[in-house]
C-alpha cells in the first residue's frame, strides 16, 4: 500500500494527513500514523461537533466539576457529590448487542471510577427499528440480556432508562448508557498527570487486539462490511471490572493515586495523551511491558488496544510496592508501562528505544471542521400537518388500548425486571416511576435521575425538540419532587458531512442550551455519536439527556401510582394537548408529521418548580407528567400501577372543557408542560392554597375499578392491564405462555 | 497432551437452554429435531491426564445435576 | 434487644457484590459486623455467618462452584459441622449447595431470564436459628434478583426435605420454576439455611420494608453462647 492508501484506510482524509505533516515538519511512521487516526476519528476527536458544543452553559454553583474529565460532578449537599456522564455504543451494539451493550455498561462505570467515585447507578436509553421485524427483535433481546448481564455481575443496580421502536432506528439502534457516581466532594480524583518522574501503573485485565481501529470503526457508517468487522468488538468482563472498581477505591482510599484514568476508545494512546495534555506534560510508554493476552502482538496494536477493564493510574514511584501488591490482593494486573516526563511528548519505547513520538497536544487538538447552516427542505413538508382532514376514531376504548399495548407505551417491567435494580439497598423508587430515586446512607438525603430523549420532536422541529427533551427531563425529575441541578447528554446523530444532519446536530444544540439557560441546569458533561447512519438514511436526531437532581428528604418524593380512593385528581397546568408530532398520531394513524407545541420555557420551570414544592412539602405523593399519549395514557398508567380506577372529567363544568373539541385530541393531545397530581380529602385545601396563582383544574376522582373518562372512555382495569403489561420480548401476534397474544 | 471435557445436564434434568434452542431451530427453517441439550465444553492442556476424572467430578462438573465425558485429543 | 455483643461474619469473595449491603443489614440488625476475606480462614469470632449474594467469580462455570473451594470455607465448614449458624443468601445458597452443606443445586431459571422483583414467600418452619423469630405460614415480601434460582433436588431428596420439615421459604407464586416451590431450605442440622430471596435487601424502611429482619434478627436469639 502506497502512503495514501495507508492514511486512508486508518480513516484520515488528504488534510489531515497534510495537516500531521505540517504538524510534526516530517512524515510520521506508521505506529504514528495510528496513534493520530485513532485520536482524530470522529468519536475521539469530536471535530465535527467541537465548536457546536461550545454552546452549552456549563457553570453553576453546584458544578465541580464541567466538561473536560472523565464525568461531569455536582455537589448535593452534607459533604457529597455525584459524578455522572452518559455515553453511546451505538455501533458496536448493531453488529454484537450483547457485548456491544455489556461494554458500554463496563465503559461508562470506569468514567465514573476515574472521578474516583464509587458508580451506584446505571440508567440506559434505547432505540430500535420497529418489533415487527426479527432483526430488531433479536437486537432488542440481546442489548438487554447484556446491559443486565454485565450490570448485574458488577454489582450496579440499573435503575433507570427508556426504550423506543421506531423505523428511524432500523439498522441503527441506539444504545447509551448512563452511570452515577457517589464521591466525598474533598476524595474527588482528576486525570490530569503531573510530576516528572511520576509512575504510570496499567491496572486491569492483560491487552489484547480487542476493538482495534474501533474508534475509527463508530466513525463510519453501517453497512454490511460492518457485519465482517465482528471481530472488532471487545467482549466484556464483569468479574474483571468488580474487581477493578474495588482495587481502585481502595488505592483512592489509602492516597496512593496522582491521576487515574479509564481506558475506552483508543485504549492506552487517548488515556496517556489525554493525561498528559491535561497536565501540560510528556509520557513514555515502554510498551513492551504491556501485559498481553495474545502473541504476536504490534506496538501499535498495544498501544490502540480497546481492551476492556483496564486503567491508567499515575502514581508516584514510592508508592509501587504498595499499588502492586494491592493490585495482587484483588487479582488483577498491575504494571509499570512507563513515566510521567517533561518533553510534552507521547513517547512509545520498545527494548529501550523511541520507535514513536507526538506531541501530546496535537493528538489531543484533533481538525476542527464547522460547516454551513442550511435549513433542511424536508422540513416544509413534513411540519405540514391538516387536522382537520384527519378522520376521529369511532372507538375510543379500542384506541386506548392500542395506545396502551403499543411497545412505546407499554410497561417496561419486562425489560427491569431483567435487570437487578435494587443491589446496594439504596434504591427508594424502583423503575417503572417518572425517575428513579436513591438514598444517600447516612444522610436524609436522596438523588433522583432520568434520561429522556425525543427524537421524532427533533426531526420535526430540532430546535424545539432539543428544548423539548430537556424540559421532559427536567419535569420527571420534579413529579418525585427532585430539585433538578446538572444533566449529562448524548447526542445521537447522521452524518454531519450533509447539511440536515449538520443543521439539526446544531439546533439541537441551540435547543437544548436555550432550555438549560432558562432551568438553570448547567450540561457538564457528555459524549456524541455521529455518522448513525444506514442505506436507509439517518436516524432521527436524537439528543439524549440525563438528568440528575437532589431531594433534601428522600422519604418526601412521589411516585405515580394512585394511591387511595377517593383521591382528588387535577391536572396542573394546561389539558388542551396537540395532536402535532404526537404518539397517537404515528401509533393510530401511522403519521409523523405537524409541529409539536413549543414549550414556553419560563412558565415550564415554573410549573415545574411548583410541583416539586407540593411534593418536597408533603401536599402530594402522587403525580405524573402527561406526555406521550396525552392525559388519557398518563392516567390510565397511574390507574393500572396503582390498582384503582378514575372517573375524569365527569361534572358538567368538566364536560364544559372538552366539549367543542376533538375527543382524540381531548386524549391523546400532547401539552408540553403537565402534571396530574392526585391527594385524598385531607390535604386538598392545602393544595388549592399553593397552588393559587397557577393554571389547574379539578378533573376527576380515584376510585372503583374502571377508568373512566367523560362519556368518551369506559373501561375496567382487567382490560387496562391486558394491554399494558404484555411482553417486550414475545412475538407480535403469537401467544406466548398463557393465552394473551403479545403484540 | 490436550484434553478435551464435555459436560452435559443428566438425563431427566430441566434444560432450558435446550429447549429454547429446539423451538428456536424450526423458525428458521429446520425441522426433525427432536431434542436438543447445551453443555460445556471445557478443554486444557497440560502434562499427563491421571487427575482429569478427578477434577472432573470436584471442579468442572456439579455431580447432582451433570454428567461427563472426556478424551485426550492429542 | 442486647444483640450489640452478637458478631455476625459476611464472607466476602471475589465478585461477591452484596457483602457491604448484608454488613448494612447487620448493623440495622444491633449486632456488630465482621467481614470476612475469602483468603483467610479466621473467621474472627463470628457467632454466626452470612454468605452473601453477588456473583462470586463472576459465577464463571456454574454459580458458587469456584468459591466453594476458597480459604474460608474450610472454617466455614467445620463451624457448621460445630452447629454455628449459617445462612446462604441468593449467591451464598449457590455455593452453600455447591459445597454440599445443604442439598440439592440452583438452576437456570425456566423462563431464561435473569428475574428482579419483589415476590411473596411463607415462612414454613420455624425451627432453624434464622426463621425461630417468625411464625409458621407468615407471608414475607422479599426481593429476588437471581439468573439460577430455580431449586433442583431429585425426588427422594425432595421427599425427605418435606418430610423432614427442611423447606424453610416457600413461594406463594413460583418466580423461576423451582422445585415445590421452594425458596429456602435448611440442612439437616438445621443450622445451614439457603435462601433464595434478599432479606438485607429489606431491613430498612425507607427502601419501603423492613420485614427481611424478621428472618435475620432470629438469629440473635440463638447466636448467644
Amino acid at each position: 500500500m502506497n502512503i495514501q492508501e495507508t492514511y486512508s484506510a486508518l480513516g484520515l482524509s488528504d488534510s489531515e494527513y497534510d495537516r500531521i505533516l505540517e504538524l510534526l515538519g516530517r512524515a510520521p511512521n506508521f505506529l504514528e500514523l495510528s496513534l493520530f487516526s485513532v485520536m482524530w476519528s470522529e468519536h475521539c476527536g469530536y471535530k465535527n461537533s467541537r465548536p457546536l458544543l461550545r454552546r452549552f452553559p456549563n457553570d453553576g454553583p453546584r458544578v465541580l466539576q464541567g466538561p473536560g474529565e472523565n464525568a461531569g460532578v455536582v455537589e448535593v449537599g452534607d459533604g457529597w457529590a455525584l459524578a455522572f456522564k452518559v455515553e453511546s455504543h451505538n455501533h458496536p451494539s448493531a453488529v454484537e448487542p450483547y457485548e456491544g451493550a455489556a461494554t458500554g455498561v463496563g465503559g461508562i462505570i470506569r468514567d465514573i471510577l476515574a472521578m474516583g467515585a464509587r458508580p451506584v447507578a446505571l440508567l440506559d436509553s434505547l432505540r430500535f427499528g420497529p418489533l415487527d421485524e426479527e432483526r430488531n427483535r433479536y437486537l432488542f433481546r440481546e442489548v438487554v440480556r447484556g446491559i443486565g448481564g454485565y450490570g448485574n455481575a458488577v454489582g450496579v443496580p440499573t435503575v433507570g432508562g427508556e426504550v423506543e421502536f421506531s423505523p428511524a432506528y432500523s439498522g441503527n439502534p441506539l444504545v447509551n448508557a448512563m452511570c452515577v457516581g457517589l464521591i466525598r466532594t474533598e476524595d474527588l480524583m482528576r486525570s490530569r498527570a503531573t510530576g516528572e518522574g511520576n509512575l504510570v501503573v496499567l491496572l486491569g485485565s492483560k491487552t489484547g487486539r480487542d476493538g482495534i481501529h474501533g474508534a475509527t470503526f463508530a466513525s463510519d457508517e453501517l453497512s454490511e462490511e460492518s457485519e465482517s468487522r465482528r471481530s472488532n468488538v471487545q467482549v466484556g468482563d464483569p468479574f474483571a471490572e468488580k474487581m477493578l472498581i474495588e482495587c481502585c477505591l481502595k488505592l483512592l482510599e489509602r492516597d496512593l493515586l496522582v491521576s487515574l484514568q479509564d481506558l475506552g476508545a483508543a485504549g492506552i494512546t487517548s488515556s496517556a495523551s489525554e493525561m498528559a495534555a491535561s497536565g501540560g506534560v510528556g509520557i513514555d510508554i515502554e510498551v513492551d511491558l504491556v501485559p498481553r493476552r495474545e502473541g504476536g502482538m504490534e506496538p501499535f496494536e498495544a498501544m490502540i488496544s480497546e481492551s476492556q477493564e483496564r486503567m491508567l493510574a499515575v502514581i508516584p514511584p514510592e508508592d509501587e510496592e504498595e499499588v502492586l501488591a494491592l493490585a495482587e490482593r484483588y487479582g488483577i494486573g498491575g504494571t509499570v508501562v512507563g513515566r510521567v516526563a517533561d518533553h510534552g511528548d507521547l513517547r512509545v519505547i520498545v527494548d529501550g528505544e523511541v520507535v514513536g513520538s507526538v506531541p501530546v497536544e496535537y493528538l489531543a487538538d484533533a481538525p476542527v471542521y464547522e460547516r454551513d447552516l442550511i435549513r433542511p427542505g424536508y422540513l416544509d413538508e413534513v411540519q405540514k400537518l391538516d387536522l382537520d382532514a384527519l378522520p376521529e376514531p369511532d372507538d375510543l376504548n379500542e384506541v386506548l388500548l392500542k395506545m396502551l399495548a403499543h411497545p412505546n407505551l407499554r410497561s417496561r417491567r419486562s425489560i427491569y425486571g431483567q435487570y437487578d435494580h435494587e443491589v446496594g439497598t439504596n434504591t427508594v423508587v424502583r423503575p417503572g416511576a417518572d425517575a428513579a430515586v436513591m438514598r444517600i446512607k447516612g444522610t436524609n438525603r436522596g438523588f433522583a435521575m432520568t434520561t429522556d430523549g425525543r427524537g421524532r420532536h427533533c426531526y420535526l422541529d430540532s430546535r424545539g425538540g432539543g428544548a423539548a427533551t430537556v424540559a421532559e427531563a427536567y419535569r420527571n425529575l420534579s413529579c418525585v419532587g427532585a430539585e433538578p441541578i446538572a444533566l449529562t447528554n448524548c447526542l445521537n446523530f447522521g452524518s454531519p458531512e450533509k447539511p440536515d444532519g449538520y443543521y439539526q446536530l446544531a439546533e439541537c444544540i441551540e435547543g437544548i442550551s436555550e432550555a438549560c439557560e432558562a432551568f438553570g441546569v448547567p450540561v457538564v458533561s457528555g459524549n456524541v455519536s455521529l455518522y448513525n447512519e444506514t442505506a436507509r438514511g439517518p436516524i432521527y436526531p436524537t439528543p439524549v439527556v440525563g438528568m440528575v437532581g437532589m431531594l433534601e428528604d428522600v422519604t418526601r418524593h412521589a411516585t405515580a401510582a394512585f394511591k387511595r380512593e377517593g383521591d382528588w385528581v387535577l391536572v396542573i397546568g394546561t389539558h388542551t394537548g396537540s395532536l402535532e408530532g404526537s404518539e397517537y398520531l404515528e401509533i393510530v394513524h401511522k403519521k409523523v408529521a405537524g409541529r409539536p407545541q413549543n414549550v414556553d420555557l419560563d412558565e415550564e420551570k415554573k410549573l415545574a418548580d411548583l410541583v416539586r414544592r407540593l411534593v418536597s412539602d408533603g401536599i402530594v405523593d402522587t403525580a405524573h407528567d402527561v406526555s406521550g399519549g396525552g392525559i388519557a395514557v398518563a392516567c390510565a398508567e397511574m390507574a393500572i400501577t396503582g390498582g384503582t380506577g378514575v372517573r375524569l372529567f365527569d361534572e358538567v363544568e368538566n364536560r364544559l372543557m372538552y366539549e367543542g373539541r376533538r375527543a382524540d385530541e381531548v386524549l391523546f393531545g400532547e401539552p408540553g408542560g403537565s402534571y396530574i397530581v392526585a391527594v385524598p380529602n385531607e390535604r386538598f385545601d392545602d393544595l388549592r392554597e399553593a397552588l393559587v396563582g397557577f393554571s389547574y383544574d379539578e378533573i376527576g376522582h380515584t376510585g372503583g375499578d374502571r377508568v373512566e373518562i367523560g362519556d368518551l372512555v369506559n373501561l375496567s382495569l382487567g382490560d387496562l392491564r391486558g394491554a399494558y403489561e404484555r411482553d417486550l420480548f414475545g412475538i407480535p401476534g403469537e401467544v406466548v405462555g398463557g393465552t394473551e397474544p403479545v403484540g | 497432551m490436550k484434553v478435551r471435557v464435555l459436560v452435559r445436564p443428566k438425563e431427566g434434568i430441566l434444560d432450558p437452554q435446550g429447549e429454547a434452542v429446539r423451538g428456536a431451530l424450526p423458525a428458521l427453517g429446520f425441522g426433525g429435531v427432536e431434542t436438543v441439550h447445551v453443555g460445556r465444553l471445557i478443554e486444557m492442556e497440560l502434562e499427563n491426564a491421571d487427575d482429569v476424572d478427578a477434577m472432573c467430578r470436584r471442579l468442572l462438573a456439579n455431580p447432582t445435576i451433570e454428567e461427563y465425558e472426556w478424551e485426550v485429543v492429542s | 434487644m442486647g444483640g450489640g455483643f452478637v458478631r455476625i461474619g459476611v464472607t466476602v469473595f471475589p465478585g461477591s457484590n452484596c457483602d457491604q449491603d448484608a454488613l448494612h443489614a447487620v448493623e440495622l440488625m444491633g449486632a456488630e459486623p465482621v467481614a470476612l476475606w475469602h483468603a483467610d480462614t479466621d473467621l474472627k469470632g463470628s457467632d454466626a455467618v452470612i454468605v452473601p449474594g453477588g456473583f462470586s467469580y463472576g459465577d464463571y462455570l456454574r454459580p458458587g462452584a469456584i468459591a466453594r473451594f476458597a480459604a474460608v470455607m474450610g472454617s466455614l465448614e467445620e463451624f457448621a459441622r460445630d452447629g454455628g449458624p449459617v445462612i446462604g443468601i441468593c449467591n451464598g445458597f449457590q455455593v452453600l449447595c455447591e459445597a454440599h452443606l445443604l442439598p440439592g443445586a440452583l438452576l437456570q431459571n425456566t423462563h431464561m431470564r435473569f428475574a428482579c422483583d419483589r415476590v411473596k414467600v411463607r415462612v414454613e418452619t420455624t425451627q432453624t436459628p434464622w426463621t425461630s423469630g417468625c411464625e409458621v405460614g407468615e407471608e414475607l415480601t422479599l426481593p429476588i434478583a437471581h439468573n439460577e434460582g430455580n431449586y433442583f433436588a431429585d425426588a427422594e431428596t425432595l421427599a425427605r426435605l418435606e418430610d423432614e420439615d427442611r423447606v424453610v421459604l416457600r413461594y406463594l407464586d413460583n418466580p423461576n420454576g423451582s422445585a415445590n416451590d421452594i425458596a429456602g431450605v435448611c440442612s439437616e442440622n438445621r443450622n445451614v439455611v439457603g435462601v433464595m430471596p434478599h432479606p438485607e435487601r429489606v431491613s430498612d424502611p425507607v427502601l419501603g420494608s423492613d420485614e427481611g429482619l424478621r428472618i435475620l434478627r432470629s438469629v440473635l436469639a440463638g447466636a448467644r453462647v
